[in-house]
């Protein structure tokens, strides 16, 4: 029978997992993807497409280094430009990996096990196209290692007051940090695969990477609470990075940028902006590999509820920080956000609260919240959303303190090419990564059916000898 | 063929052989293999009364309350997690203290040299504005250490190991547990501790060579 669960009532509890009686059934479609001889037709189109973008950002940066980042529309006054707009977009994308792994985590959300894996490798992948952007804006890119703290000859540290510098710790503790958590969280299931690995190559391969992974119980106890320490740690960490993103508008002292409200106003878009490109990869990925017993349609609406949520915090951020600007009674201020929304860039900031602040909106109904195509809709909306909303931030540049340097942005070819080649990078490491990688967290997700529980009937458990069988199925 | 030694060559018909003494082999352990985790659980229970001490058992995921039934102790994980933390700490602080507010020199390897950086007639201990760094480096030499920490207990990455030899214990890691009694263990005698694995009523029991 198959049945897809979508609707629990109070009190009552669905599976996590549908249709599926054993363990071992899990293992084998979860692996499916990556254990077909050949696999789907789209995945060798995407990934060609995917990865012939990624080459031209390859080019693209050579010929940026080459000849200057004059080859960028960035000129006076607007020196941070498209660069910035998508470093701070990507590393925004990259916020929901950590926060579905660590904070529901924390929060005992069991229903994170089935998204939590590819959540964090989108995560590593967008904050890899993150740090390339500043990386390469910083325009002598063969000085970028004065970012660090390097004894050198010329006996010249960097300035630790200042917030580009605090990003820098920010982004790089922030890459590490999903690193060791998306990888270890995955040794278990890498071993799996060795152990079912039928050529010598990938044998070896996830062997080396499996550690020796074995399932000892002795082992196991230890990684539970390396798992919980990790998680403990990266909660803060999630909510800092973005924080640290948002000094690096807010310290400064203009207009429209130096506001207390950043730091949660850009750790809620990060939330809703990762969110969002969950549900753009979770739907077409669940379809094309058959996923759909793990991440049901529950998960997307969960996800969907969250969009709803951490998009209404934004628009509530948005009409704060216009408030703010008429009651602080600032002249410069309240220039700035009326410009904003009625100067020059306005059809920017216009597309912004459309995709950020309207269209969540049809989240509030159930069968909006369950339904393919006005989910994919909303999320395409608020990744559009969430991009112009870092451009018409940095863009408040146009119009500085002093009106004869005001100016109209006008990105060159190269800001859109990399702009456009960096979803190249992402989603090239994204299909190789479901290609070859467990894309659901095996081990974690067993732990969630009955069959796995050693007090639930369906997991042996014999009704005289049993204690905890009166909670044992609920879960 | 006559060139090959004699431990080697074939028998040849109507030569008798004379057998080498058998030592009795026992292997590296005894394994017993289970359908449920119901099973593991009330099979840990039991060989934790036998009171063995060098055995383990091997569950495709961590089983709820399988480790309380073992009787393994509290990881001292969070130790080391701290000490991680505690040094992240330390270093942010000093690091930016002698590069923004000191100008004494010293020998790491390399000469280097403090600066006091004045920015902004800020004060040289500007301590608040150190604060993400020092955050940063925090978390990052905690989960370090938690990472590491977990390998190092764990004494992981490992080559080889006896079980991974075992073609049944490739379930290990899919649907099947595994209860492993290691012949080094003082209490283990081959065929009274099969007995036990026996009276467990598992799916299999089989002997693991080193």
């Amino acid at each position: 029978m198959k049945y897809e669960s979508v609707w629990e009532g109070p009190g009552e509890r669905l599976p996590l997992v549908d249709n599926h009686d054993s363990l071992g059934s899990v293992t084998k479609e979860v692996l499916r993807a990556a254990e077909v001889p050949k696999p789907p037709i789209g995945w060798f189109i995407g990934l060609g497409v995917a990865s012939t973008l990624a080459s031209c950002f390859g080019l693209l940066i050579g010929y940026l280094i080459f000849t200057g980042v004059g080859v960028w529309g960035n000129q006076n006054p607007v020196m941070w430009g498209f660069p910035i707009v998508n470093f701070v977009f990507w590393v925004g994308i990259g916020h929901a990996g950590t926060l579905i792994s660590a904070i529901l985590f924390l929060f005992r959300q069991k229903w994170r096990t089935a998204i939590n894996r590819f959540a964090e490798a989108m995560t590593i992948f967008a904050v890899i196209c993150a740090g390339t952007f500043p990386g390469i804006h910083v325009g002598r890119v063969w000085l970028a290692y004065w970012l660090f703290p390097i004894p050198n000859q010329m006996e010249m540290w960097p300035q630790f007051r200042s917030p580009l510098l605090w990003d820098v710790f920010a982004v790089s503790t922030y890459f590490t940090v999903s690193l060791l958590f998306w990888y270890l969280g995955m040794v278990p299931d890498l071993a799996t695969m060795r152990d079912r690995a039928n050529t010598k190559l990938k044998a070896f391969a996830y062997g080396f990477f499996s550690l020796g992974w074995r399932g000892s119980t002795r082992h196991w106890h230890r990684y539970e609470r390396a798992y919980l320490l990790l998680a403990a740690l990266a909660t803060p960490l999630v909510l800092s990075v973005h924080s640290v993103v948002s000094f690096d508008f807010a310290v400064s002292q203009l207009p429209g940028w130096h506001t207390t409200i950043f730091p949660p106003y850009f750790v809620a878009g990060a939330v809703f902006g990762g969110f969002a490109m969950v549900v753009t990869l979770a739907v077409p990925a669940r379809q094309i590999w058959g996923l759909k017993n793990f991440i049901t349609m529950r998960h997307l609406e969960n996800m969907n509820k969250i969009i709803l949520l951490t998009g209404s915090i934004v628009g509530y951020a948005y009409s704060m920080e216009f408030f703010i600007a008429w009651y602080s009674q600032a002249p410069y201020e309240g220039f700035v956000f009326i410009n904003r929304a009625t100067g020059q860039h306005a059809w920017a900031y216009w597309i912004m609260i459309f995709c950020n602040v309207v269209s969540p909106q049809l989240f509030w109904f159930r069968k909006c919240r369950t339904s393919i195509p006005i989910m994919m809709f909303v999320v395409m909306c608020v990744n559009v959303g969430m991009w112009f909303e870092r451009f018409v931030i940095v863009l408040s540049l146009e119009q500085d303190f002093l009106p004869a340097s005001w100016a109209y942005f006008t990105p060159s070819w190269v800001d859109w090419a990399m702009m456009l080649c960096s979803f190249g990078l992402f989603f090239t490491l994204f299909l190789l990564f479901i290609r070859f990688l467990p894309v659901i967290a095996i081990a974690e997700i067993k732990t969630v059916m009955p069959q796995g529980d050693p007090h639930d009937p369906l997991g042996g458990a014999d009704h005289h000898h049993d204690h905890g069988s009166a909670e044992g199925g609920q879960e | 063929m006559s060139t090959l030694p004699d431990i080697i060559r074939p028998v040849t018909e109507g030569e008798t052989v004379t057998e080498a003494p058998t030592v009795e082999d026992v292997g590296w352990g005894l394994m017993a293999e289970f359908e449920t985790p119901a099973q593991i659980m009330e099979a840990a229970k039991l060989a934790k009364q036998q009171g063995f001490r060098w055995w383990d058992t091997h569950t495709p995921y961590p089983v709820h309350g399988l480790d309380k039934a073992m009787g393994i102790k509290p990881t001292i994980l969070p130790l080391l997690v701290m000490g991680g933390g505690s040094t992240g700490f330390t270093v942010g602080f000093l690091l930016q203290w002698f590069t923004n507010a000191t100008n004494f020199d010293f020998w790491a390897l390399v000469p280097i040299r403090g600066y006091d950086f004045l920015i902004s007639g800020k004060p040289l201990l500007s301590i608040p504005a150190w604060i993400p760094v020092m955050f940063e480096l925090t978390i990052l030499l905690s989960a370090l250490g938690c990472v590491g920490g977990l390998l190092l207990l764990c004494g992981l990455p490992q080559l080889y190991h006896p079980t991974l030899r075992s073609t049944r214990f490739a379930r290990a890691t899919d649907d099947r547990f595994f209860l492993v009694i290691e012949a080094k263990d003082p209490k283990f005698h081959s065929e009274k501790t099969r007995s036990f694995l026996e009276s467990l009523n598992p799916l299999s029991i089989e002997m693991l060579g080193d």
